[in-house]
């Protein structure tokens, strides 16, 4: 299983930084949203798959080392909720430009270059 | 979208919504669920709303309404701090006190969860700002 | 009393709530410089703690330590949060007169403390992933301030901003995955210990590629850089400012603490790219600050080239060139500020940043010319002022430790720089007004719009005649950053105080 998430890892990342590269601004917000989830799997993927052992189940007590790991999924939660705000802003920020100037082409991105 | 079946679902769900959503906050502390979780459900709640009618005009009503919710919600997740403090232990630990009432049973109430209720109403203030910053009059 | 530590954290994120409940500029005007004077006050007594008890540590909501939240104050964190707290004080009075009518300035400090809070965490935190959240609350705090205003220029300097930034911060987090996987630790000091007796730690490299490519992109080091001149001259002055003294900073603290607490496994590879990069960051930035002709722009390819003098010490790797590397972030954090400020009472004299079409400033007011001159000179090295002895140090560490290329590069690029100081000075202040030799109008500055220059200024000079003890100091931080072991001991065994 572990192999197959790594590997979609490396799907994501691949169309995240395709997207990326590409001239529309809003293409490049999907790239980062790949880019981003690409990233959670990969730190979710990083303490390793326990399957039908969960962390905290009151009244039961579980031997700590067939537990999974509840850290890589605590961060992953953080790393969601930043990452839903960054997304947010980021289009609201690409919305208010479009309506400014009428473009979502990167390459009118000149101007405050040199 | 003027959907007659989605305002009358609207009508209701909202409050499913707003139910589940502090049944997630209160059961959050070892199990899943919590005050994120809660509070996007409840923002979904006024969300859904907004879709079934018209999410401009729902913004019109509540005009400042989330950034006050997002103040609120920091000033109890700051206020979570202080039985800690108040104790003399570090800073943000976890201070509970139980309860026996005669119908509920024991009740666990604590500092975490007074950080989660303030969670719980930060994450509906930025439900819907992002939501609101996003919408435009039709 | 150790609760301390969190104050700095703790402070602006109460100031955020009262700000925005209280929705009133009359009481922002009072409550933001005041409130940042309080924390410089609470950064020097944590420094004063430091001094007495060498590291201080808490445990957030009492987890022990490689479990839980640490915040770690040492020599170089409590030397950080003076410094930035004296920056934003300074910034904060400085937006009372700087800031123009269209940003709200109730607004704008809520996010400056966001960004303040997002700073302190960062400088305090002794976890990884701790630090990405702070570096995030920093940088979303940083989005919105460089788009207020929402003029076209902003709105494209931000999305080269927000984009750069944000590939940044995924490669942190991709870098923290694996890190985690690696060791099943994010607390630094236990890092620091597992990583010490560990003969696989060469794998870490790969993670350490990504954090380097991270901090890099945060510092705005040589291939990576190029959003910050393209965003630092769109917003208004007081930001670019309050950008220009701590954002990249931070990404050098980080850089520091990682590259000596616990990326230490393979340093002959390590500190060579850091020499290879600061070589190229200080002539790039140089050379380009050298090419322009508005002050924005010089000043801000300038942060580039300084940046590469801190990547530089680090590379060296000696106490005293990690010394002197500290010691250069602090001058430069007030010197490159107090340049920006001073390009900013240019503007309001004269309208314009462009070089060409002001001059005459000198006599106008030869204050102004003044407040320009000393941090000109700091950054440029003369000697009574604090920059000499910053220079002086990474040079002489270099040419002990003999890596006499990246040395000959420094003083190469502190020829530039002087070049380019020397370009502001005469095109702004000592050339005639061009055109009819009628400046288009005529303005003086009250005391209170000199007043953070000015304190920054003597700061400045304060730091170059007591150089001996800031050097102390940062010599102290130096030695805590090469020999670890009471930063580790500290937070894993934990002090009582």
């Amino acid at each position: 299983m572990e192999i197959v998430l790594a590997i979609v890892v490396g799907i994501l990342y691949t169309a995240g930084v395709y997207l990326m590269l590409r001239r529309s601004i809003l293409k490049f917000i999907i790239g980062l949203i790949f880019m981003s989830n690409a990233t959670n799997l990969l730190v979710f993927l990083s303490a390793g798959l326990v399957s039908g052992s969960p962390v905290f189940v009151d009244g039961e007590k579980i031997n700590a080392e067939v537990m999974a790991d509840p850290l890589p999924q605590a961060l992953v939660l953080t790393a969601i909720v930043i990452g839903l705000g960054i997304v947010v802003f980021t289009l609201a920020l690409k919305y208010k430009f479009f309506e400014l100037t009428g473009t979502d082409d990167l390459d009118q991105l000149k101007k405050t270059d040199n | 979208m003027n959907s007659v079946i989605l305002q009358l679902a609207a009508k209701y769900l909202k409050w499913l919504f707003i139910v589940f959503a502090v049944l997630a906050l209160i059961r959050g502390h070892n199990s899943p669920g919590g005050g994120f979780i809660g509070g996007l459900m409840a923002g979904l709640a006024i969300v859904y709303n907004g879709f079934a009618y018209d999410t401009f005009r729902i913004k019109e009503r509540l005009q400042n309404f989330p950034e006050w919710l997002i103040a609120g919600g920091l000033f109890v997740i700051v206020l979570s701090f202080f039985p800690s403090l108040l104790l003399g232990e570090t800073i943000m630990s976890g201070v509970w006190l139980k309860i026996s009432l005669p119908l509920v049973g024991e009740l666990k109430l604590g500092s975490p969860l007074l950080f989660d209720i303030g969670v719980f109403f930060t994450v509906i203030g930025v439900t819907l700002m992002f939501i609101f910053s996003l919408t435009q009059k039709r | 009393m150790i609760t301390l530590v969190a104050l700095p954290i703790l402070i602006p994120f109460v100031l955020i709530i009262g700000m925005l409940v209280c929705r009133s500029d009359k009481l922002a005007r009072w409550l933001g410089p005041v409130a940042s004077g309080l924390l410089l006050l609470l950064t020097v007594v944590l420094f004063v703690f430091v001094q007495k008890h060498g590291v201080l540590a808490i445990q957030m909501g009492g987890w022990e330590a490689p479990f839980g939240i640490t915040l770690v104050v040492d020599y170089l964190s409590a030397l950080m949060l003076v410094v930035s707290a004296i920056i934003l004080f300074v910034i904060a009075v400085y937006a009372l007169n700087f800031l123009p009518d269209s940003i709200n300035i109730n607004r704008f400090f809520i996010f400056f403390f966001g960004l303040a809070m997002g700073m302190n965490g960062a400088f305090v935190t002794g976890d990884v992933f701790n630090l990405f959240v702070w570096f995030e609350v920093m940088l979303m705090s940083s989005f919105v301030l460089i788009t207020m205003g929402r003029s076209k220029d902003q709105l494209e300097g931000g999305i080269k901003y927000l984009a750069l930034n944000l590939v940044g911060s995924l490669l942190f987090l991709a870098g923290v995955g694996l890190l985690y996987g690696k060791t099943g630790t994010l607390n630094m000091a236990h890092l620091a210990e597992i990583l010490k007796n560990d003969d696989q730690a060469i794998l870490m490299n790969t993670s350490a590629v990504l954090f380097f490519i991270a901090f890099g992109i945060k510092a705005a080091v040589f291939p990576l850089y190029f959003w910050l001149p393209a965003s630092y001259h769109t917003p208004n002055i007081t930001i670019s400012s309050l950008f220009a003294g701590l954002l990249t900073k931070v990404g050098v603290y980080t850089f520091i603490r990682f590259f000596t607490l616990f990326f230490v496994h393979d340093p002959q590879f390590w500190h060579q790219i850091l020499l290879v990069v600061a070589g190229f960051t200080m002539v790039a930035g140089g050379l380009a600050a050298a090419a322009h002709y508005e002050t924005r722009r010089i000043l801000s390819y300038h942060i580039i080239s300084q940046i590469g003098y801190m990547i530089m010490g680090l590379g060296i790797f000696t106490p005293l060139a990690i010394a002197g590397a500290i010691f250069f972030t602090l001058h430069n954090m007030i010197a490159k500020t107090n340049t920006f400020l001073v390009s900013g009472m240019i503007n309001k004299a004269r309208g314009t940043f462009e070089l060409k079409e002001i001059g005459g400033l000198f006599k106008e007011s030869p204050l102004t010319a003044i407040l320009f001159m000393i941090p000109a000179f700091a950054l440029a090295g003369v000697p009574p002022i604090s920059g000499f002895f910053a220079k002086f140090i990474l040079i002489k560490a270099g040419i002990e430790n003999g890596n006499y290329v990246i040395t000959a590069v420094a003083i190469f690029t502190a020829m530039l720089t002087l070049y380019s100081m020397i370009k502001i000075w005469n095109e702004a202040f000592l050339k005639k007004q061009p055109g009819n030799g009628n400046p288009g109008r005529s303005y003086s500055f009250s005391f209170a719009e000199y007043f953070p220059s000015v304190l920054l200024g003597i700061v400045s000079i304060l730091m170059g005649i007591f150089a001996m003890y800031v050097f102390g100091y940062t010599m102290e931080a130096a030695n805590q950053l090469i020999n670890p072991d009471l930063y580790i001991e500290t937070v894993l065994k934990g002090i009582k105080l």
